[in-house]
């Protein structure tokens, strides 16, 4: 089962980990990654802007992506847009699969692939001030090594 | 034929507004003779586009390169680099 979901409400782990292990029949194993908003250097909120449409689109590409290279029994994807506060999730992967080692590592995918491939912008604010994230080299290596290998 | 433009995040600022609908000339080729033809009747736009190594562009909800054609496209997205996750 593949489940993509952008939201602006908070996204409930535990609920989506026991749907990802309730639907992912004959799973050995469910792994699963969760990104919150950090607090470092002063940011007081974040705010998630998102392409209605295209970025559920994409998703679905990259979940559909890892289902195929990894056997996976089920993908969850799920992104949060709109304004939050640190310490607050904004992005939620898990990969179900007969055993760990595919779960894992197709979550590392989903989590890398997203960064660099789903239309979706962040702007910090540190009290009145607001800045718009820029690209991280880093992100772009850790998205380009899977489609290297 | 009408192109529907959707412009995000700093871009969208930028501009002034979050889309438009267009009708570029035939000789309009690919995203980036739109962002000059944009830019050549708004100074909004053509400050907006103006460093072209910080846009990205999405035709029909797809990545594109900013050389692609845009023949029998119905909408096109001009952005910064993402930043999700």
């Amino acid at each position: 089962m593949i489940r993509v979901v952008v939201q602006p409400e908070p996204i409930d782990t535990a609920a989506e980990l026991a749907l990802a292990e309730a639907e992912a029949g004959g799973a050995g194993a469910v792994a699963s990654f969760t990104g919150l908003v950090r607090a470092d250097d002063g940011v007081t909120a974040l705010e998630l802007e998102h392409y209605p449409g295209m970025t559920e689109a994409a998703l679905r590409h990259l979940a559909n992506e890892a289902v195929e290279r990894w056997a996976l029994l089920g993908a969850t994807v799920v992104h949060r847009v709109g304004r939050m506060t640190p310490g607050e999730r904004v992005v939620f992967v898990a990969a179900a699969a007969s055993h760990r080692a595919a779960a894992l590592e197709a979550c590392a995918y989903l989590i890398d692939r997203l960064k660099t491939d789903a239309p979706f912008w962040k702007r910090e604010l540190r009290g009145d001030a607001a800045r718009w994230v820029e690209t991280r080299e880093g992100d772009i290596a850790a998205s380009a090594r899977w489609l290297a290998e | 034929m009408a192109v529907e433009m959707l412009y995000f995040a700093w871009v969208r600022e930028a501009v002034g507004r979050g889309g438009e609908t267009i009708e570029p000339p035939a000789e309009v080729v690919t995203v980036a003779d739109l962002l000059d033809w944009l830019g050549g009747h708004s100074r909004p736009h053509a400050a907006a586009f103006a460093d072209r190594g910080r846009l990205r562009a999405a035709v029909d909800q797809r990545f594109a390169p900013l050389d692609a054609p845009i023949a029998g496209a119905r909408e096109i997205a001009i952005f910064p680099p993402v930043t999700g996750g």
